[in-house]
């Protein structure tokens, strides 16, 4: 119970707690109704009461007495039970849940939306899913997205290398939206999969009847079980509940805070567009690696002490030497335009690789290259030692610095494969369509 | 009918829109457009569990309808919030307040906390699939002729998109009125006469308008929930005119009177609903029916025991077999055949004969048919036979969408509590004493209070007053009228009829301000215009964006000196000399028509007069 302080005791002393049904009385008013939780942020003067017409409405304790009309348990959200029977005409698909949006309900705790389905939940609640394959669910974290860490995505690339080699013939991640692009790198360079894996989310919650999570994950299926044999994202393409687009995890990204097609590919196009159970290429040029009856290969050592510092005018060169000083192993700057940072902090910057930590240059423009030839302090952050990260997003750039570092301590071994393709996060072409879509 | 015999309750919910700057949860502007949609969003919903895990039984008949929802937005309109594709901005605390104002005019206890819900409506008119809506106050009371009536709740909520159009499983909204500030105002159930319901709703109607609400059609709504002991309460949306009422309680009345019969009727039969369904195609492959010839499937449903019923009249021109045909109806098909309207439609004795071999049905016993898409008609029966079965039992909670005849088409069964649950991106909003206390001390004016005062203050007519007031102008008139020295029955007119007419001719008057209204009254108050040019002056103002004084110039209506007057009427004399010398003054009346004409609102009559008297007395 999150009451705390006066409404703590005022409830205590009447021997009540949440979800009994009580009568609140005041000089000329008294309402009856359930008692319910409160947000743990929420002041200690005030109870929360459910009405019988639905309404909550919060009543100041001040002059109040409370009784005790009929003891209640905490209400609960029980979804009810699917016996799921095996269909031999459908593929096995694997969702694995990691918590976010797509797998979310309200929390009596907070009142907030709160990553609370297993991925068994999410089956009952869209059993229309079972139409596509047969479904293995698995939960292996529980977490908002903002609170991913390398060492997570270690345990969600074993689990799906897990469900792989049980013979799943797709798997889908749900996985919250914030940091999806991050995982979906990381994934793509630990995972060597011959079958495709799909991360996919909601932008509004799944405890609301306009929730994109259901067409997300339809669709996510559908690319599930594809020829596609890459780390992906799936989501939806625009704003209306038609189409996903299908991302390859190293070029994907979050555009926007709110909208459903916040995720963009960025310096490449769309994978495939999936609409309707059906799979459309958009680009018959781009590559992707198809589906092989081969094993799943797993590199997941992962170094996590990589700084990712953005340039700004008036930066000092004090925040490299931090994290020289801590003890950082690697360090990607998203630097201006074509991948620059101011004059002054070169010499950090050059201290940083003098003591054996690689330095790797993105561009927080975000779509083109990085290319350090054109102007003389590229050229100094060059002789500098400075890595470039090419057309990589700045986020691809930091999740692969932490992979190249978790294999290999050599940073010659890191500045190559730092500019070896691995998982399709670099490009040569710029083409001239890439941009703003 | 004996109302008071029959236990009839009624409880009116009048939904207001409100007055507001910006929207209820973001700062898009409350006008509706009829400009072009510049973005259409295609949407789908579902209906979720709410916090308590029930799912409303409302909420999921919309689900069994799949529907592809269309929304009307705009680059500058409308917003992402409307499209939900952003989270709600904080409540706006100018509707919180006027939403106060309204509670404590009508007696009622403010809530100590705002709550904002959501209450799940998946019929596609919230983007979010729910609207937002949180319960403001409660326990009000409203006297009457026949008695107080309490007015349960006061919640401030969003108005819902607009709906534009259908198409083939298409429905087309407009996020514009999405959004818009609303109070719902519910009285208990409590009113036991027609007359009593027309004045509970002139009172709320009169404590409304006393607030900063929207005026004309569409801003605000009634519903009526009517029950009586037996039956159930039925809730009518959407009853506009006043007049109308008496004769929608009678006929809800009537209704629920005879569904009562019928069921007794049926019990007395030991009736009852087979749930089998039957293709019956088969038997009508000749049919001259060309609804069925053209249809993909027909079946029947068997209904042991209502042969005779279903023809039954239950409100004037409505019979059983219409209610069982509006749930049909929910499910796409566009109606039903039953026993007691057959042979007829092209149907033959002969097939009818055919049909009731086929099911084996007795002499009492009906069938009913539905030819459509199967999907739809298997769905539409399933209904019919959900209604049929609970007419063995009771009349139907239902909510009802009123007719402008004075019945009403089924809509839907009532929602329950359950479809609300708590907005989690909106925080609780405490009502502070301070609030209320400034709120209680400066509580505006009743309309019927504001009437009679200005009567007496300004020493109006009572249809001015009454004019002024209706037409929410008697603050600019108090406004103008305490710096102004024109008289109350002048300035009152003006604002009550003069704008009025302008209107009506296509003049914009909102650029009539308060302040230019001021500046052409001074004009009047000076002598520079006269009365009867005021209408021409305030009409050029409008079209041309001229100050009164640059319009009473450009239309040449400023008054003339009396100099300028005397000299022009010594003109008109001398040019008319004959007639002066013939006529003496019996020459007055001629001479003044021929005066008014040249000088009409650039000279006031009386002076015309005067001077035109004074100079042919002189000649003589």
């Amino acid at each position: 119970m999150s009451y705390r302080g006066a409404s703590e005791i005022f409830l205590g002393s009447a021997g009540i707690s949440v979800g009994d049904s009580v009568k609140i009385t005041k000089k000329d008013i008294s309402y009856e109704g359930m008692l319910l939780d409160r947000a743990e942020d929420a002041d200690e003067t005030h109870l929360v009461l459910k009405l019988k017409n639905g309404y909550n409405v919060g009543i100041n304790i001040e002059n109040a007495t409370i009784e005790l009309v009929k003891k209640g348990e905490k209400p609960k959200i029980e979804l009810s039970k699917l016996d799921i029977e095996r269909d031999n005409q459908k593929h096995d698909i694997s969702i694995i849940s990691t918590g976010g949006t797509v797998a979310s309900i309200i929390d009596y705790k907070t009142g907030a939306v709160h990553p609370a389905f297993t991925a068994d939940d999410l089956i009952r609640a869209n059993p229309e899913l079972l139409e596509y394959a047969n479904i293995k669910g698995k939960a292996v974290l529980n977490i908002l997205s903002e609170n991913m860490k390398p060492e997570y995505w270690v345990k969600s690339a074993r689990s799906i290398a897990d469900e792989i080699n049980d013979g799943a013939y797709g798997v889908v991640v749900a996985h919250g939206t914030d940091t999806m692009h991050y995982t979906s790198a990381a994934l793509s360079f630990m995972l060597d999969t011959p079958v495709p894996v799909v991360l996919t989310g909601a932008q509004r919650s799944s405890d609301r009847p306009s929730s994109d999570a259901f067409l997300n994950l339809l669709n996510s299926m559908t690319a599930a079980k594809s020829d596609m044999a890459e780390v992906m994202v799936c989501m939806h393409a625009t704003e209306d509940d038609t189409y996903c687009d299908l991302h390859r995890g190293t070029k994907v990204r979050k555009m926007h805070t709110s909208r459903r097609d916040t995720f963009r590919s960025i310096n490449t196009s769309p994978l495939a567009r999936v609409q309707n159970g059906g799979i459309e290429i958009l680009d018959e040029q781009l590559r992707y690696k198809t589906r092989t009856d081969g094993e799943v290969e797993l590199q997941d050592a992962v170094e996590s002490d990589v700084a990712f510092i953005k340039s700004y005018p008036g930066i000092s060169g004090e925040i490299i030497d931090y994290h020289i000083d801590k003890g950082y192993k690697g360090i990607v700057l998203e630097g201006t335009g074509l991948g620059h940072c101011p004059e002054e902090i070169i010499p950090s910057v050059k201290r940083a690789r003098d003591s054996g930590i690689p330095v790797v240059m993105a561009s927080q423009c975000l779509y083109g290259k990085v290319n350090m030839n054109v102007y003389s302090t590229g050229r100094k952050l060059i002789t500098a030692g400075v890595i470039s990260a090419g057309d990589m997003l700045p986020e691809t750039a930091y999740v692969k610095l932490c992979w190249a570092l978790g294999q290999t301590d050599e940073i010659e071994e890191v500045e190559k494969t730092m500019q070896t393709n691995i998982a399709g996060e670099i490009e040569d072409k710029s083409s001239i369509k890439y941009f703003l879509i | 009918m004996d109302y008071e015999k029959l236990g009839l309750k009624m409880g009116l919910e009048v939904h207001q829109q409100l007055n507001t700057k910006e929207k209820l949860f973001c700062p898009c502007d409350c006008n509706l457009t009829d400009k072009e949609p510049e973005f259409k969003i295609l949407r789908n919903l579902r209906p979720t569990q709410s916090e308590l895990g029930k799912i409303d039984r409302a909420a999921f008949e919309e689900a069994r309808r799949k529907l592809n929802f269309i929304y009307d937005a705009y680059a500058h309109e409308t917003c992402l919030v409307e499209a939900d594709e952003e989270p709600p901005h904080p409540l706006n605390r100018e509707a919180l307040e006027v939403s106060l104002i309204i509670a404590t005019l009508l007696n009622m206890h403010v809530v100590d906390e705002f709550h904002t819900m959501r209450k799940q409506v998946i019929d596609g008119s919230n983007t979010g699939g729910f609207q937002r809506t949180g319960l403001v106050a409660t326990e009000g009371v409203l006297e009457t002729k026949y008695g107080n009536v309490k007015i349960d709740v006061l919640c401030l909520e969003e108005d819902a998109a607009r709906r534009i159009g259908q198409e083939k499983g298409k429905v087309n909204f407009r996020l514009d009125r999405l959004g818009i500030p609303l109070v719902e105002i519910t009285t208990a159930p409590s009113i036991t006469h027609p007359e009593q319901v027309k004045e509970v709703a002139y009172h709320i109607g009169q404590v409304l308008r006393s607030t900063k609400v929207k005026r004309g059609i569409g801003t605000i709504r009634q519903d009526l929930n009517i029950s009586i002991k037996e039956g159930a309460r039925v809730e009518l949306k959407g009853v506009q005119d006043l007049d109308l009422m008496s004769t929608m309680v009678e006929n809800e009345v009537k209704r629920q009177v005879n569904l009562l019969k019928i069921k007794d009727e049926l019990n007395n039969r030991n009736a009852s609903v087979e749930d089998e369904l039957h293709d019956i195609a088969p038997l009508l492959k000749e049919t001259k029916s060309k609804i069925i010839a053209k249809a993909e499937s027909v079946f029947a449903i068997k209904l042991n025991g209502f042969k005779g019923l279903i023809g039954i009249e239950i409100q004037p021109g409505r019979r059983f077999g219409t209610e069982l045909a509006g749930y049909a109806k929910k499910m796409g098909v566009s109606g039903l055949f039953h026993t007691d309207e057959l042979p007829a439609y092209g149907i033959t004795e002969d097939e009818v004969n055919a049909i009731n071999e086929f099911l084996g049905l007795g002499d009492e016993d009906a069938f009913i048919l539905i030819a459509d898409e199967k999907e739809k008609v298997i769905n539409a029966l399933q209904e019919v036979q959900r209604r049929a079965k609970i007419s063995l039992q009771a009349v139907p909670e239902e909510t009802r969408k009123a007719l402008p005849d004075g019945n009403s088409d089924y809509l839907r069964p009532l929602p329950t509590a359950s479809r609300m649950y708590v907005e989690t991106d909106i925080p609780a909003i405490s009502v502070s004493k301070e609030l209320l206390g400034d709120i209680k001390s400066d509580l505006p004016e009743l309309p019927d209070e504001k009437k009679v005062r200005i009567i007496k203050q300004y020493n109006l007519s009572e249809d001015l007053a009454k004019q002024l007031v209706r037409r929410n102008r008697a603050d600019s008139f108090e406004k103008i009228k305490a710096e102004s020295g024109v008289d109350s029955t002048t300035i009152a007119s003006t604002l009550a009829y003069t704008l009025k007419e302008l209107k009506r001719d296509g003049c914009s008057i909102d650029e009539l301000n308060n302040s230019i209204l001021l500046e052409a009254f001074e004009l009047l108050e000076n002598g520079k215009i006269s009365k009867d040019a005021l209408p021409q002056i305030l009409a050029n103002v409008c079209s041309e964006g001229n100050s009164p004084q640059e319009a009473a110039e450009s239309l040449n209506l400023m008054m003339l000196s009396e100099d300028d007057v005397e000299k022009i009427i010594a003109e008109i004399v001398s040019s008319n000399k004959k007639m002066v010398e013939e006529r003496g003054m019996g020459a007055m009346g001629p001479l003044m028509g021929m005066s008014m004409k040249k000088l009409k609102g650039k000279a006031d009559g009386k002076l015309v007069n005067k001077l035109l008297r004074d100079k042919l007395q002189n000649i003589e």
